[in-house]
């Protein structure tokens, strides 16, 4: 995540806090999902942007985990996102989301 | 008449890597980090045949077909490509101290100095270059002294220029407080003019058509030449043509970040069918603000900085000529303002909606160019492989429209599509640098038609939160005779 | 799991893009904060 948008974040959580703050993702690569998570939750791992060693724990979905799609309007979703899941491997997503947020429950 | 033609195309690349610490990303890491950035990109820089032997370099300039990159292991810059000639079917890879010359050359308000120990040896390159071998290469001549260069730089803002290693010159503001005419923006602006020339100057060789017959200039690079009451003002088509002799042109600057080369070829078409225009060139220049903007994924991966070249891009639209594949004018896919944000409105509009015009399967396209972003380049920065999910998501319209089933994917992306080989140079790697290999292949009968798609992030100009698209098919020339 | 939540948004202009993301999120109740559309090219 480039340190404008790491700036933006890290200025947004020192004016509202982080309580009943979520961050949702949209990269179909999971791995360009997993690095966003990761800096939002734990810090930029690069340790050169606003949010190096910054833990903020903000609880981070992706908007193709099929446990986000349960509770977001049916037809909302299959309009806007639903599509994604042809091309996006979602269950590898899932998998790496669930993880990154046990991670941040455990540490 | 008949819709109009692609007559030839350009493609060329120019190996910078002195310039590579004026990209925007490398330029503030280097001013911003506490530890030295520098010393770690220049050890990390190409050589000059390194470059050339690249494989996705040897498919830009038209040497190697795309599908020849799924036969070659990656990391393809360990794999160089044996023999591998800097010139190729559709341009060359041009060497730094060349391109250099050819600055000097593009500058018509003496932005550039060249250091007099240096001119020779600039010259001479250049000299040996088969396009500018009887050239007057008289401004090179007028090179100056090391210590006003040092002056220019210690105390008036001039920035330096690099060339193996040493300083060789500098570059200019034009104004103490106009941001838009400062040392940085200028040397932008005339990389993107020097390099612009070069792509058409080899679109004019190539083609048989003399530059005074060209009567409009569209380009599409990625710059923003003007001055503080008018940042982004334009005229870059004219300097390029003025350059390579283009008298009887007019011409002016089509803006739409990366989707800009297809809007210009969309113009360029509907101005040819419409006869306001007969000979209309597109040609786009490089930026120098992409260089190394992936740097540091690279550094991390202890890989060389890939994105060491400027791209540029020349194509020649005229009315039919019985032979060059036609841009079909009921083919033009659009991204509407009201199609929102949906992505698959948003591939619907660009792909679906024309197919279904024209009567085409998905499949029945031989193959879709789309964004074709080198993945050596983004993966390694956690940025991913853009062609690959653009493929991705037009085989999911094909498994949406029935065509196909979701287990085909994968063989579709492999048939119709291809790994993208562009340097990321925004407007470079907008579908067009198929152009080349899709005419061929379609002028040899082993295609009968190509889709061209590009996407736009307008959201990084804030002005709007849409991104935007534009696509048109090109196919086989029916070979009527044409009835005007 | 939304509802009532403030949503920071960064869609992807190659995959979910943020306005999408947004729309998605207003529907299950949250409200959304900040939305950003990254560009990785």
């Amino acid at each position: 995540m480039d340190t404008e948008k790491q700036a933006i974040i890290k200025q947004l959580v020192d004016d509202m806090g982080t309580e009943g703050l979520v961050v949702v993702i949209g990269a179909a690569d999971p791995e360009v999902a997993q690095v966003t998570a990761e800096t939002v939750t734990f810090g930029d791992p690069s340790f050169a942007g606003p949010l190096a060693g910054v833990s903020l724990r903000l609880p981070v979905y992706h908007i193709l985990e099929p446990e986000v799609k349960k509770v977001i309007p049916q037809d909302v979703y299959k309009e806007q996102a639903g599509f994604l899941e042809l091309v996006a491997n979602t269950e590898e997503i899932g998998k790496i989301f669930r993880e990154i947020r046990g991670k941040a429950r455990e540490t | 008449m008949y819709d109009p033609v692609i007559k030839a195309c350009s493609h060329v690349l120019i190996h910078t890597p002195s310039f590579v610490r004026y990209g925007s990303k490398p330029s503030r890491e280097i001013d911003d980090s506490t530890t030295p950035v520098l010393p770690a990109i220049e050890t990390h820089l190409r050589s000059f045949e390194e470059a050339v032997e690249y494989p996705p370099n040897q498919v830009f300039i038209g040497n190697l077909h795309p599908d020849r990159l799924n036969g070659i292991e990656q990391p393809w810059y360990r794999h160089p490509v044996e023999d591998a000639s800097r010139y190729g079917a559709y341009g060359e890879i041009m060497p730094e101290e060349e391109f250099l010359g050819l600055m000097k050359l593009a500058d018509d308000f003496d932005l550039m100095w060249i250091e007099k120990e240096s001119a020779p040896m600039i010259k001479k390159s250049l000299q040996a270059h088969p396009f500018w071998n009887n050239s007057d290469l008289g401004k090179i001549d007028a090179a100056v002294e090391m210590a006003r260069i040092h002056d220019k730089i210690e105390n008036q803002g001039s920035l330096p220029l690099y060339c193996h290693g040493r300083i060789v010159g500098c570059m200019h503001r034009h104004h103490e407080k106009d941001d838009a005419l400062k040392a940085q923006v200028l040397m932008e602006n005339l990389m993107a003019k020097a390099s612009g020339a070069l792509a058409l100057t080899h679109l004019l060789k190539k083609s048989d058509i003399r530059a005074d017959e060209i009567d409009l200039l569209l380009n599409c690079s990625e710059e923003a030449v003007g001055d503080r009451y008018n940042r982004g003002g334009g005229g870059l088509a004219k300097a390029i043509g003025e350059m390579c002799g283009c008298v009887s042109a007019t011409g002016c600057d089509i803006k739409a970040f990366c989707v800009g080369p297809i809007y210009a070829l969309v113009h360029a078409a509907g101005l040819v069918k419409s006869g306001l225009f007969n000979k209309v060139v597109v040609v786009g220049g490089g930026s120098m603000a992409k260089l190394g903007m992936k740097f540091k994924g690279h550094l991390a991966k202890g890989m060389p900085i890939l994105e060491d070249v400027l791209g540029g891009l020349a194509f020649l639209v005229t009315g039919d000529d019985g032979e060059s594949p036609s841009i079909r004018m009921d083919s033009i896919g659009k991204h509407d303002i009201g199609s929102g944000s949906s992505q698959q409105n948003i591939m619907e509009s660009l792909v679906l909606k024309p197919l279904d015009r024209m009567g085409k399967k998905i499949t029945d396209v031989d193959r879709y160019a789309v964004e074709l972003q080198n993945p050596e380049v983004t993966v390694p920065a956690g940025s991913g492989n853009v062609p690959l999910t653009n493929y991705r998501m037009i085989g999911a319209l094909a498994v949406l429209r029935r065509e196909m089933n979701r287990e085909g994917i994968d063989r579709f992306v492999l048939e119709h599509g291809m790994p993208g080989f562009s340097p990321t140079q925004g407007h470079i790697p907008a579908a067009v640098p198929f152009l080349g290999h899709a005419i061929d292949a379609i002028k040899r009968g082993e295609m009968n038609n190509a889709m061209f798609v590009a996407r736009g992030s307008l959201f990084l100009g804030r002005m709007t939160q849409l991104s935007d698209g534009l696509s048109f098919l090109i196919e086989k020339n029916p070979g009527r005779k044409a009835p005007n | 799991m939304f509802k009532g939540k403030k949503i920071i948004v960064f869609g992807d202009r190659d995959g979910v893009p943020g306005p999408a993301i947004a729309a998605c999120m207003k529907a299950a109740g949250a409200e959304v904060v900040l939305t950003v559309t990254e560009c990785f090219v």
